[in-house]
């Protein structure tokens, strides 16, 4: 794995309307690199999820796409209160979003569980207290 | 199909359209984005009554033909312009979800 490509964005988690764009710049940039449409169809809902939860729920964070030539990682950092049970927050249905924000038509508790739908691999590292690392990684076959 | 064919034949507005040509291949209809990103195909009409900014996020995202407004649901005008931006095809249909998806399913 000599050669790989990293994109980095903050994600701003007072602009809940802004939400969205960090996911769409990666599309566009592996549409660039020639990345099959149905690969970036699964990074950039995948990533757009877990910016949606970071803004919801952490108060923004760190979002990096690492292209490298077998696979595409995305990695979502925050210092959020982290979860505190996470097989509850994998099922379908489960959400502790509040009311705002699910009058925007999120917090059906499909957030989670779309990010592994679309993935290869998830592992979820969380203390409760200091924050939520999620990392996702999606084969390029 | 294209988009503005369906647009002429089901008897919607155009709210922007800026991939006119795109090709058509379904319908999907929900309001619950998550559950719209995990479940609508590529090339699908997405039937929904949400109109705020985060819609044209998730039909790009999601890669659906083009957004249908139902129940005469109408967009701010900063959402219509950064559908237009983003080259997603927004349009509007003045009947419930229900009769949009019949008009669609008859078109199409």
């Amino acid at each position: 794995m000599s050669e790989c490509l990293t994109f980095h964005y903050d994600v701003d988690g007072e602009d809940f309307t802004s939400a969205g764009q960090a996911s769409v710049q990666v599309k566009k940039n592996l549409r660039r690199l020639g990345i099959p449409p149905e690969i970036i169809r699964q990074v950039s809902i995948a990533m757009y999820e877990g910016e949606i939860n970071m803004v919801i729920h952490a108060g923004g964070g760190n979002a990096d796409v690492i292209v490298y030539e077998d696979r595409i990682e995305i990695i979502l950092a925050d210092k959020g209160p982290g979860i505190k049970d996470v097989a509850l927050a994998m099922q379908e249905g489960y959400s502790t979003a509040p009311d705002s924000v699910r009058s925007l038509g999120f917090g059906a508790g499909m957030g989670l569980p779309n990010m592994k739908r679309y993935t290869d691999e998830m592992t979820i590292d969380t203390v409760v207290g200091e924050g939520t690392t999620i990392k996702m990684v999606v084969k390029l076959r | 199909m294209t988009v503005k064919e369906l647009c002429g034949k089901c008897g919607f507005s155009a709210v922007t359209l800026p991939q006119e040509d795109r090709e058509i291949k379904g319908c999907y209809i929900g309001d619950l984005l998550s559950w719209v990103m995990g479940r609508a195909q590529e090339d699908n009409v997405w039937i929904t009554i949400m109109s705020n900014i985060n819609i044209v996020a998730v039909a790009s995202l999601a890669d659906v033909s083009c957004v249908v407004l139902a129940e005469g649901v109408t967009l701010e005008d900063d959402v219509r312009k950064t559908a237009e931006a983003k080259g997603v095809n927004i349009l509007s249909s003045p009947l419930p979800s229900y009769e949009t998806a019949k008009a669609v399913w008859e078109n199409i």
